[in-house]
């Protein structure tokens, strides 16, 4: 009887997380993550230096005594860097075993976005669409859905080209 | 219902976990009775008990094949027992008893993969039964053929006012199930009222046809609860009938169950007293102790360490942090301790492969053991083993003369194999030595230039550097694949299973005379002295055992050489300095030599002289991987993992080996 239970608030669980979307800005785009990867959103914190990794890694943080590595999601998109300041944030994510905080302008909000409103999104060779799993409309906004394995998938040719 | 199977899965590792030990323990007695070849009377009931356990349990947990075998065991034990003027043909009992014990360890590790236990012994069965057959053939002359399967007819009467006589007439076939087949039975139908009144009249009456012989099936049945009669004879087959009446007082049956009883809490305390009190923790309880005791460590420092407390004179404070400092030492020291494990038990599986394989390459082999009681942590016993195994073998099957090569020699026939531990500084050290033929140089090279693995020609190459080929993978000199080596695949999965644990291998041999494998372990990788100094904004920790010492250097006692490198010369000896500035690409102020602080460092390679801003201070610190997404993209050179400082911040953990 209790397995059944359970079982029941397991679903209704991820239900409630399946298809929402935190969103945030980045220039003049907006970027979704799916928000069963997102873990928290913290503030700016000082930033541990690790050498030998790719420019958009910036390095580590302590994260009340869990080390966590961020990644600017600006160099990433290989947008110009712009300096941080108090609304920049770090969104940490969490893929299969890993953690990872993303750096990011702003953060917006969280929304509900139907499966039906996302497409996939235009065979464009731009590095920056390969992040794009989706691209979703609300009302009169266009919304890019991240790939969050894609994005933790440094491919390693691209790495090759970074070290010197 | 999810509640039973939570109950289940803890009996199941409980009995997993006895299974384990009553192996390991049967297997060391046989073992020791071999060699002496004598099966004492204290042996015998040792094993006849363990048997017993093991067939209880099984039987319980309804792994019926392990309970029948341990029953057919346990029955030639008991046989043994009843009888000691016997003297059977001890080194074929032992092979069955090592048979049996591998399958049952073959089936106890499908269990504990999840899969089902579903090998078969009837093949081991009959061999025992057959042994115990021939046993009894030397005291009397056999009941019966034991070898077929014999047709019995039983009735079973249960005792007055027992009430529910179908219920139990029913259990009594359960219980029969995998030990006989039940043709026939009167009444056919047990789910009425009828003949609950017909088995109190008449008795339950069973066709049965089994395996076992008209004691063994006696035995069991009298097991049945609320007994009060029993008639068993043979059916069709036999050539004089034996009618085996027996009237059991209700007193007598349940005093035979009391017995029973008894004889399983004697045998529990025994085993329980030889091992000083002891407590079984589940591991994963100890790793979050081991957590937490971390994070003491790290809070103590957040505490003691404060930028809130820096340029405070607070006396009384220091005191009381030094006597916290103290107190946290011993608990971690405490606890560290608690998961420390003697390298014994590993040390005494070997003794099952060299036995083994002693029989099955004609070799005469000692194995002699050393520092058994050295203590290692117990994540490091669970990779050790399969590696030393590895070594084990390679010994016998490839450096140890066969007994015809050894007579030509003049050393002794009897080779030595010698398995030492013992702990030096903060690392323990596990040795393989051999008195075999050792590694051929000659025949290695041949093999590396097959391979295409020279670099540098043959005679540049020292010994140990020769000697280090046989780590590559795919690596055998061996001219033909036995079942126990020559595949080449051994080598380098020990060097990586080593390597996993921090470790290191090293070789060492001479030709004609023997191999050392010395493999170096370090105890706790966890916690470690460290002292912290800055580079520029950057903040790094070097364990403290690796800094020969620290001063400041003079801007005259820098050499460049003329391609640029530097050096310094320190007491006679000429010491390359690194700029870690310059090695992590670190923005700082300091360059001139009297502005910063050179520090020597010693590993296991050369000593280096390191030169950074400023120490900052010695600190206990909690080594921390880097995280995985670094982790697994690549390895960063010259950092090894990660620590929080008493701020809040982090400084990277170097790792000499790349920076040297």
């Amino acid at each position: 009887m209790t397995e059944l239970v359970e079982a029941n608030s397991l679903v209704t669980e991820e239900d409630t997380l399946r298809g929402k979307f935190l969103t945030f800005n980045l220039e003049k785009e907006v970027y979704g993550i799916a928000i069963q990867y997102v873990v928290e959103i913290i503030g700016m914190q000082p930033i541990t230096l690790v050498p030998e990794l790719p420019p958009y890694v910036r390095g580590i943080i302590n994260l009340r005594g869990k080390i966590v590595p961020v990644m600017d999601v600006r160099i990433r998109f290989s947008k110009e860097v712009r300096a941080y300041d108090d609304r920049t944030c770090v969104i940490v994510i969490d893929i299969k075993d890993m953690s990872i905080g993303l750096i990011v302008d702003q953060v917006a909000e969280v929304q509900a976005i139907p499966e039906e409103e996302i497409v996939p999104p235009p065979e464009l060779a731009v590095s920056r669409d390969r992040f794009i799993q989706g691209v979703a409309k609300v009302g009169d906004q266009v919304k890019l859905i991240l790939d969050c394995e894609r994005l933790l998938n440094m491919d390693d040719l691209e790495e090759l080209g970074s070290i010197k | 219902m999810v509640t039973d199977h939570l109950i289940n899965e803890s009996l199941l590792q409980v009995y997993l976990f006895e299974c384990n030990q009553l192996m390991e323990q049967l297997e060391q007695i046989v073992l020791s009775v071999e060699e002496s070849n004598v099966y004492n009377m204290e042996d015998i009931n040792q094993i006849f008990r363990i048997m017993h356990t093991i067939k209880g349990s099984s039987g319980m947990m309804q792994f019926n094949q392990i309970a029948l075998l341990s029953h057919t065991l346990e029955d030639i034990f008991a046989f043994l027992r009843a009888n000691e003027a016997i003297t059977a043909d001890y080194s074929r009992l032992t092979d069955h008893i090592l048979d049996g014990i591998d399958f049952i360890k073959e089936e106890i590790e499908k269990i504990e993969n999840g899969k089902p236990a579903d090998g078969q012994a009837s093949h081991l069965i009959e061999l025992f039964q057959k042994f115990l057959t021939e046993l009894q053939g030397l005291d009397q002359p056999p009941l019966n053929s034991a070898l077929e399967k014999q047709i019995y007819k039983a009735v079973l009467f249960f005792e007055e006012g027992c009430e529910m006589e179908n219920i139990r007439a029913f259990n009594v076939v359960h219980h029969l199930d995998g030990l006989a087949e039940v043709l026939q039975q009167t009444p056919e139908d047990l789910m009425n009222e009828k003949s609950m009144e017909e088995i109190r009249k008449e008795g339950f009456k069973l066709e049965l046809k089994s395996l076992l012989s008209v004691e063994q099936l006696k035995e069991h049945l009298l097991e049945t609860l609320f007994l009060s009669r029993l008639e068993l004879e043979e059916g069709a087959g036999a050539s004089t009938p034996s009618d085996l009446d027996i009237e059991l007082e209700p007193t007598d049956q349940q005093e035979k169950q009391q017995q029973k009883l008894e004889n399983k809490l004697v045998s529990s305390t025994t085993t329980g007293s030889s091992t000083t009190s002891m407590i079984s923790v589940n591991v994963t309880k100890l790793d979050k102790l081991m957590d937490i005791v971390g994070e003491i460590v790290v809070a103590e420092a957040l505490v003691v360490q404060n930028p809130d407390l820096q340029d405070l004179e607070l006396d009384n404070f220091q005191k009381a942090a030094r006597q916290l400092h103290k107190i946290i030492n011993e608990l971690q020291d405490s606890v560290l301790s608690i998961r420390m494990v003697p390298l014994k038990s590993t040390f005494n599986k070997m003794h099952r492969i060299v036995r083994d394989m002693k029989k099955k390459l004609n070799k005469d082999v000692l194995l002699e053991m050393v520092g058994e009681d050295t203590e290692v942590d117990k994540n490091i016993i669970e990779h050790i083993s399969d590696p030393l195994m590895h070594l084990i073998r390679n010994a016998l099957d490839h450096g140890i003369e066969s007994l015809e090569e050894r007579l030509k020699t003049d050393k002794p026939l009897q080779a030595n194999i010698r398995l030492e531990a013992k702990s030096s500084g903060s690392d323990v050290l596990i040795i393989v030595e051999d008195d075999g033929k050792g590694l051929s140089r000659t025949k290695i090279l041949d093999k590396a230039k097959e391979k295409g693995l020279l670099r540098l020609p043959e005679e540049d190459l020292s010994d140990k550097d020769v000697h280090r080929f046989i780590l590559h993978p795919g690596f055998s000199t061996k001219e033909n694949v036995t079942e126990f080596s020559g595949r080449g695949v051994g080598m380098d999965v020990v060097l990586k299973n080593i390597e996993s644990l921090g470790g290191e291998i090293s070789i060492d041999s001479r030709e004609g005379e023997g191999t050392t494998i010395t493999i170096r372990i370090p105890l706790t990788l966890a916690i470690m002295d460290g002292m912290n100094i800055r580079v520029g904004p950057s903040r790094y920790t070097i364990p403290i055992t690796s800094i020969r010492e620290s001063f400041r250097p003079r801007e005259e006692e820098l050499i460049t050489d003329p391609e640029g490198h530097e050096m310094m010369m320190v007491r006679g000896e000429c010491l390359k300095v690194v700029r870690l500035n310059t090695f992590f690409k670190v923005d700082t102020a300091v360059s001139r030599m009297d502005e910063g602080i050179m520090l020597i460092v010693e590993d296991k390679l050369a000593p280096v002289c390191l030169f950074a801003d400023e120490l900052i201070g010695e600190q206990q610190v909690v080594v921390k991987t880097l995280p995985n997404f670094i982790k697994n993209r690549k390895k960063i050179r010259g950092v090894t993992g990660c620590t929080l400082l008493g701020d809040g911040s982090i400084s990277l953990i170097l790792d000499f080996s790349d920076i040297a």
